[in-house]
């Protein structure tokens, strides 16, 4: 008989690669829905496009560079979700479709594929679609399945001060205030965030340590902490981006560091900042410091002790 | 809260498979047809073989003697006629000597000459008697046992753990041992104290075994400076570095012995072993290893050294039809066996069959920087970068990254979502190492 032969471990816990990113998708799942019943069709179809845009952006650079075709991880259809989710509902389908080479073409598999990538794929490429369209990214759909509180069609967020907007706490948990289709409903992020803490697919750090970070400063520098996390895109990014693994610190340590500091740079933004919005500035710079962070975090080996005497 | 460490993984956590299939199975004694006992099962120069084909040999007779430091003497395992003395192929790469002797089935030992009775022996007369019984760590690491007994003057040790945690999935041998045997294994424990000058014993006990802590509770039972300690249930709790850590609140420094954290671990088979040497004068010649998986019987047998894979795994109802892997020690760490004529060495816990199923290769992708091995290291290291280091063959710096620290668990690699060969690439890079070493 032919025995197989094989070096231990011989048993292996059952995560694998594609089931956390399907474990991203499931927590996702709150967000897209609410974000098709806030927006309507608009927001479906912008979706699909850009998680069909992702894939097979991802298939075409594989085959290119002859190099074992990975889309079943599902690590693409994560980041089309979530370039979506950063996406206005009114986003043209040329747009997404730059937004998709950018992040998976350029930013993910020019770097070497999943886990070579030093920035965020969407977040990437939202800040270059925000850069060349700032007009297109900021607007909104009037066309919503749900009558917004304002009327215009390029309006900003809450966060542009010279917009007085009539909105209450309720319709900023369920989202009936313009955004982007998966920052504005907040009761669907936090549903996420739940799923992914259960399944233990992060853990609390990165966006516990954000979020506080970012309300503790806020609170600092004269804003209203409650009304702040609640607006723009901190809770999206602090549970769904910034905890992208492969951008992210490696120790538990190094994430608090890292998350403590993109805190920071989103309240610094917000309060002194000429950007509105500054979430995607603040988890891209940390991507950056990511590499040192994980150079000087790192844990204390077993037995760097003296002996016993 | 249980005691337990920092890092390690729930191998099996939620599955019915694994230990339950044993951990009710009485030891049952096999006297097999044939023996091959090779002279290398402990760790040290193999023996030197002292009989010829053609001899009679009686159970307990020196077939081996011992060479160098860390030597030890081999025993016959059953009587009969030796029929060969020559180069057999075992776990390791290369083949190794073997005496192979067929079994007469009278079973008549060598005349036997105890030392003494655990109350009264003298001290200095266990270390000795150990070393003749030819024991060595029946846990799986096979270091002789009384080169660990010999503290050297410069060290000072006050506790002896026994090690009856047996965090490797599948095995219940130490299991049955403390239930069977727990007065054997105190003992044992207590010679070692004796014989070392320690006055504290601790019997660590991972806390999925109850019935095994309150059997060498009770045993223990006014036995003065031993006691019982249950420990959280996770791997790889009864790894040496993690047990002492557990136990003394101490780790063991950096590339120094446990010794030099004040401790030594035996593990509780060794311990009972160690009780049969001085008391009754019986050299090594048996143990109980778990024989499972993918046999028609799962069972925990009581078997000669040098039983052939083969014999036992007849002995539980032979394989079943899925049985495609076969491997001498637990799942985490286990070595797969290139065939089923091995033989059942000193320190065998265990014979495990796996189905094709659960032997199917895992293919390996890109290290997705999750993190998971970080926090699977019970020494604490970087896992990811150390395997890095690895395949960009950059030895140095993996040593620097402290490969030399890795114990080689396999907690990283059973984590591992990408399915990255960690353990495997450390291992190799050791070897590597040494290879280098020796050409020096």
């Amino acid at each position: 008989m032919q025995w197989k032969v094989s070096a231990a471990p011989h048993v292996h816990a059952k995560d694998s690669t594609a089931t956390l990113m399907l474990d991203v998708i499931a927590a996702l799942m709150p967000c897209v829905v609410a974000g098709i019943w806030l927006f309507g069709w608009r927001a479906a179809l912008v979706i699909a496009i850009s998680v069909a845009a992702c894939v097979l952006t991802e298939l075409v650079c594989q085959k290119i560079a002859k190099k074992p075709i990975r889309i079943n991880d599902l690590s693409a259809v994560v980041t089309g979700i979530i370039l979506a989710l950063n996406l206005p509902p009114t986003a043209p389908w040329w747009m997404i479709l730059i937004g998709a080479v950018i992040a998976i073409g350029l930013v993910k598999q020019l770097f070497g594929g999943i886990g070579d990538n030093f920035l965020n794929p969407a977040l990437t490429a939202r800040a270059v679609l925000l850069a060349s369209w700032p007009a297109r990214m900021t607007a909104t759909n009037t066309a919503s399945a749900y009558p917004l509180p304002f009327d215009t069609v390029t309006s900003a967020t809450v966060l542009t001060p010279e917009t007085t907007l009539n909105t209450t706490m309720v319709d900023m948990l369920v989202g009936r205030i313009p955004g982007t289709i998966g920052e504005v409903c907040k009761v669907a992020i936090l549903l996420g965030l739940v799923y992914l803490l259960i399944r233990r697919t992060i853990t609390w750090h990165i966006p516990v340590v954000m979020t506080g970070t970012f309300m503790l400063a806020v609170w600092a520098f004269g804003l209203d902490p409650i009304q702040s996390v609640l607006s723009g895109g901190i809770l999206f990014g602090a549970v769904f981006m910034a905890t992208d693994y492969v951008t992210s610190p490696m120790t538990k340590w190094g994430q608090v560091i890292y998350a403590a500091g993109a805190g920071l740079i989103v309240a610094l933004i917000r309060a002194f900042g000429s950007y509105p919005e500054g979430v995607t500035y603040a988890i891209l710079f940390m991507n950056v410091v990511t590499p040192l962070i994980d150079r000087a975090v790192r844990p204390r080996i077993y037995g760097e002790v003296k002996s016993h005497a | 809260m249980k005691k337990t460490f920092r890092g390690g993984v729930h191998p099996l956590k939620n599955i019915h498979e694994g230990k339950p299939l044993t951990s009710a199975c009485a030891v049952r004694p096999v006297a097999p047809s044939i023996v091959v006992i090779p002279m290398g099962m402990h760790l040290g120069a193999p023996s030197k073989p002292c009989v010829q084909k053609g001899d009679l040999v009686k159970i307990g007779q020196r077939i081996g003697e011992p060479v160098g430091g860390l030597g030890l003497p081999v025993h016959a395992s059953v009587s009969g006629e030796v029929i060969a003395v020559e180069e057999r192929q075992q776990l390791r790469a290369a083949p190794e000597m073997c005496v192979v002797i067929q079994n007469d089935m009278l079973d008549e030992w060598v005349e036997l000459s105890p030392v003494g009775d655990v109350e009264t022996v003298e001290a200095e007369k266990i270390i000795p008697a150990v070393l003749n019984a030819g024991i060595c760590g029946m846990g799986g690491a096979s270091f002789p046992t009384h080169v660990k007994m010999n503290v050297p003057e410069d060290k000072h040790a006050d506790i002896v753990i026994l090690n009856g945690a047996e965090c490797e999935p599948y095995l219940t041998a130490d299991h049955r041992n403390m239930l069977e045997n727990s007065s054997r294994i105190v003992d044992g424990l207590r010679l070692i104290m004796r014989a070392t000058g320690v006055n504290r014993g601790v019997i660590a006990i991972e806390d999925n075994k109850p019935d095994a802590v309150a059997a060498m509770q009770k045993a223990a039972e006014g036995r003065s400076g031993v006691e019982v300690v249950a420990l959280k249930t996770k791997y790889p709790q009864g790894g040496e570095k993690q047990l002492i850590e557990v136990v003394t609140g101490r780790q063991v420094p950096r590339g120094k012995l446990p010794a030099d954290a004040g401790a030594l671990v035996f593990n509780v088979s060794t311990a009972a072993a160690v009780a049969d040497a001085v008391t009754l004068g019986k050299p090594l010649v048996e143990r109980i290893t778990t024989v499972t998986g993918c046999v028609n019987k799962p069972s925990n047998l009581r078997l000669r050294v040098g039983t052939q894979y083969a014999e036992a795994i007849a002995a539980c109802g032979g394989l079943t039809e899925e049985a495609a892997k076969i491997f001498a020690g637990g799942p985490m760490t286990g070595l797969c066996a290139p065939n089923d004529t091995i033989s059942i060495t000193k320190a065998t816990n265990g014979i495990v069959v796996f189905s094709g199923e659960q032997a199917k290769a895992l293919e390996e992708g890109p290290c997705i920087r999750c993190g998971r091995c970080i926090e699977a290291c019970p020494i604490h290291l970087l896992p990811y970068q150390l395997k890095y280091d690895c395949e960009a063959a950059a030895l140095n710096r993996a040593k620097e990254h402290g490969l030399m620290d890795c114990v080689a668990c396999g907690a990283c690699a059973y984590v591992c979502p990408a399915r990255r060969h960690l353990t495997a690439s450390f291992k190799a890079a050791k070897d590597e190492l040494a290879a280098k070493a020796r050409r020096r």
